[in-house]
């Protein structure tokens, strides 16, 4: 990896932003039908149809812990892709850009609270008087990811 | 030079020949003196060198080039076919299915050399009597009529049968320029055109010694092949550096000839009648091999696209069907869906056959397995298959074969008894397992039969009780069958001690497991003293199937059709309970009852005490059946089934999902869970 560029898709919940890593975004997508999947985490809506697969979506604002909202014109799903394979959709207010970065601008948040929970973030970056919290995909699926 | 796009071809075809190595092993061991088969494995061996050299790797083109020495020998009846050669020649194969293994995880062959194997080949080699390799001093005159090269028996009748079939049979003496540099690389030349047009039955000296440059600058070949004698003259003389080309054409008057008689080549009178046969066979397969090679060999990706086409295509079909509603259609509109429908279904049905594959790729590795075990536990087991060309789709084909290996080592292990007992008890010392496959309705069966002990159901129910399990007056009142089933729990064995083999406890909940997760179910039958039978079931359509569609809460659900046993209405008056469970009785059999929005967490739209009946589906799994509740039914129709993903493809209760006609999404049960 020459580089240290870092592209990330930015999505908003509420008033905080958020980025996912480009490498890992498949697609955006409106807000489509959801059904629910019985036996699953609460932060996990249920499933789409998206052009003939079957992909699970997640609600980010259940698994952070925030109550629900409707959905609207902005809402969006972004359908990432990580680790061999696995796909899921989140469901956003809204998406606001990409933003370009460098890995220089990263700063870790290992130190800031004792609270576990928070291991699905990355890291946070400062865009102007902006602060973007980089979401770890991996581990807000973790608990699902069987052998 | 960049040899990783040749790696798939390699793969693949390196283990084909590995198959048929297999096999012929196999064969030869039964029959060892059979030259057509030491011919094959030869061919076959030969075949794996040239790739292994292509691709650079050193160490399999080695081992292969020291067998091709051992199977040269004993074809020519220089060594004997002991079984403790063949067993050498099974560690060779081993050993090369490591290096192919290899290669398709890493790209290279390994660091292993094998030089134990490597040393075994040369010791059998060295034991030999050296033959008599150059024979031309007689005939250096170049008499057309004296032919150059020494036949022996087995020769004579390849070339006896050549004859027969009308091909020329020539004897073609090459002498290089003597001041040839690179005598190997015209050689490989000179051989290339021999190849492409002939079969080269017998050279002198060997061709290994020739490929090694092990030779003057002299050499001659017999030649069987259906160009004429100008051809060849032509082609050889157009090589640069050859000095000499002399063709002299082999005819039933050399055959005749007696007088070359080596000393050492004499191959056994007795033996005659079955170097004729081999010889014959030999001729065959050449001329075989060039009719049956009509197949194309299809990546599995691509036909995995196919299929996700033809899904998507019947999905649109029932998307139309639903649009067009039955009031408006006229008849041209009815024709036109049915032809539509005709077509969807053939096409459905073609491209399934296209992925299906005879359960033989599975089982032609069991022979060679129960050998091995049989040899390691001192017994005696012959292993009988049939049904081999039955065919199952290939993705149950790829996850059926772990399962089956655990089942035949139970049967191995446990089952088949050692020879003195077997004795003891009346039955012939030789222990026998039957693999069977054959087709039943909308199944494939799959049955592993054996004669041996059966399983000794008191020792099972000892074992439930040891492991506490459960109590001793239910273990007691369990009926044989029910005592079975406990065998597929996780880590159950009754076996005293843990061998390499089984008794480790993981093996039958696993194959359970797998099996089911194909949509498939497990039986077994056993008889003490008389033997056991394990009965596997598998569908034969995986991805497309005719399902109910029920409402439970106001969400859809698709329940397999081939899982239903029947629908009734049944009054809630009607369900008792027992032990904290309700049950019903349907027709003299107490089932279960499920109520569906309980275990699926749905919304209760109406209160099921205020209705008078009830919608049950019975559902069956092997033969224990359940009674669904569900709060209306919707429809038949044929559904696709989708995967849920990785995610959530560990769901309790759910199977996976599919796209209804209105784009929707809606889940399908998992039957066996519920059951």
């Amino acid at each position: 990896m020459a580089s240290s560029h870092r592209q990330y898709v930015v999505f908003r919940i509420d008033n905080d932003e958020y980025g996912a890593d480009i490498n890992k975004v498949t697609i955006i997508e409106r807000m489509a039908t959801i059904t629910r999947v019985p036996k699953t985490p609460p932060y996990i809506k249920g499933v789409i149809n998206l052009r003939g697969d079957i992909v699970p979506v997640m609600d980010l604002r259940t698994r952070f812990g925030i109550p629900e909202k409707e959905a609207d014109d902005n809402t969006r799903i972004v359908i990432v892709e990580v680790s061999n394979n696995i796909g899921f959709g989140i469901i956003v207010d809204s998406v606001v850009e990409v933003l370009q970065t460098e890995e220089s601008d990263i700063e870790s948040v290992s130190g800031f609270t004792g609270n576990a929970n928070l291991d699905y973030i990355s890291g946070v970056v400062r865009s102007g008087d902006r602060l973007i919290t980089l979401l770890n995909l991996e581990k807000l699926v973790s608990e699902l990811i069987t052998v | 030079m960049d040899m990783s796009q040749y790696l798939n071809i390699f793969v693949e075809e390196s283990r084909e020949n590995l198959q048929d190595l297999n096999t012929s092993l196999l064969e030869l061991e039964k029959d060892p003196g059979n030259i057509s088969i030491l011919n094959e494995i030869f061919r076959v061996a030969h075949t794996l060198k040239g790739m292994a050299g292509t691709m650079g790797y050193t160490h399999m083109s080695n081992l292969t080039h020291k067998m091709e020495d051992v199977l040269d020998g004993l074809r020519n009846e220089r060594i004997q076919a002991t079984a403790n050669v063949i067993d050498v020649l099974f560690k060779c194969l081993d050993a090369l299915e490591n290096y192919v293994e290899n290669v398709s995880l890493t790209g290279s062959e390994g660091d292993e050399e094998y030089s134990e194997i490597v040393d075994y080949l040369s010791g059998i080699l060295n034991h030999d009597i050296p033959e008599k390799t150059v024979q031309d001093n007689n005939t250096a005159s170049g008499k057309k009529d004296n032919l150059r090269l020494e036949l022996n028996e087995y020769d004579r009748n390849v070339i006896e049968n050549a004859l027969g079939q009308s091909l020329n049979v020539f004897e073609i003496y090459v002498e290089l320029d003597q001041k040839c540099l690179l005598k190997a690389a015209r050689v490989f030349i000179i051989f290339q055109i021999l190849e492409k047009n002939s079969d080269i039955i017998k050279s002198v000296p060997p061709v290994n010694d020739i490929e090694d440059e092990k030779f003057d600058y002299y050499f001659t070949v017999a030649v069987i092949t259906k160009k004429d004698r100008e051809f060849f003259v032509k082609e050889l003389n157009s090589v640069s550096e050859v000095r000499k080309v002399e063709i002299t054409e082999i005819t039933r008057t050399h055959l005749g000839d007696n007088k070359q008689a080596p000393a050492v080549d004499n191959a056994k009178r007795t033996e005659i009648k079955e170097d004729k046969h081999g010889a014959k066979d030999a001729a065959q397969k050449t001329s075989d091999k060039k009719v049956t090679a009509k197949t194309v060999r299809v990546d599995i990706e691509r036909l995995d696209v196919l299929m996700n086409l033809v899904s998507e295509l019947i999905i649109i079909k029932t998307r139309l069907d639903g649009i067009i509603s039955a009031g408006e259609r006229d008849r041209e509109i009815s024709q036109t869906l049915e032809s539509l429908e005709r077509v969807t279904t053939s096409l459905h049905d073609a491209v399934m056959k296209a992925r299906m594959v005879p359960v033989e790729t599975v089982f032609s590795r069991f022979p060679r397995m129960v050998r091995d075990i049989a040899k390691e536990l001192n017994k005696d087991i012959v292993l009988h298959m049939s049904g081999e060309e039955t065919e199952l789709d290939r993705t149950v084909i790829d996850e059926i074969g772990e399962p089956l290996i655990h089942i035949i080592r139970n049967s191995a292990d446990h089952g088949i008894e050692k020879p003195e007992d077997r004795i003891k008890k009346g039955k012939e010392r030789t222990g026998n397992i039957w693999l069977r496959a054959y087709q039943d309705g909308n199944n494939v069966i799959i049955e592993v039969d054996d004669d041996g002990a059966g399983i000794d159901i008191e020792k099972v129910r000892r074992k439930i009780l040891e492991k506490g399990l459960e109590s001793e007056e239910i273990v007691n009142g369990l009926t044989d069958d029910e005592v079975i089933q406990y065998l597929f729990l996780p880590n159950f064995s009754t076996s005293d001690k843990i061998t390499d083999i089984s008794g480790r406890g993981v093996g039958l909940d696993v194959v359970k497991t797998k099996i089911e997760a194909l949509g498939g179910s497990v039986d077994v039958i056993s008889k003490r003293g008389l033997g056991s039978k394990i009965i596997i079931r598998l569908p034969l359509t995986l991805a497309i199937i005719q399902a109910l569609l029920v409402l439970v809460g106001n969400e859809k659900f698709a329940i397999p059709l081939n899982s239903i046993r029947e629908i009734y209405n049944l009054n809630p008056q009607d369900i008792k309970y027992v032990r904290n469970q309700e049950v019903t009785v349907l027709r003299d059999t107490v089932i279960p009852i499920i109520r569906l929005h309980n275990v699926l967490d749905t919304e209760v739209t109406e209160d099921d005490s205020s209705k008078k009946y009830l919608t049950c589906v019975v559902v069956k799994k092997g033969e224990k059946l359940t009674g669904l509740i569900v709060d209306s039914l919707i429809n038949q129709q044929e559904i696709v089934i989708k995967s849920l993903g990785r995610l959530l493809s560990g769901i309790r209760f759910i199977a996976g999902a599919t796209i209804l006609g209105d784009g929707n999404v809606a889940l399908i049960l998992d039957v066996n869970s519920l059951v």
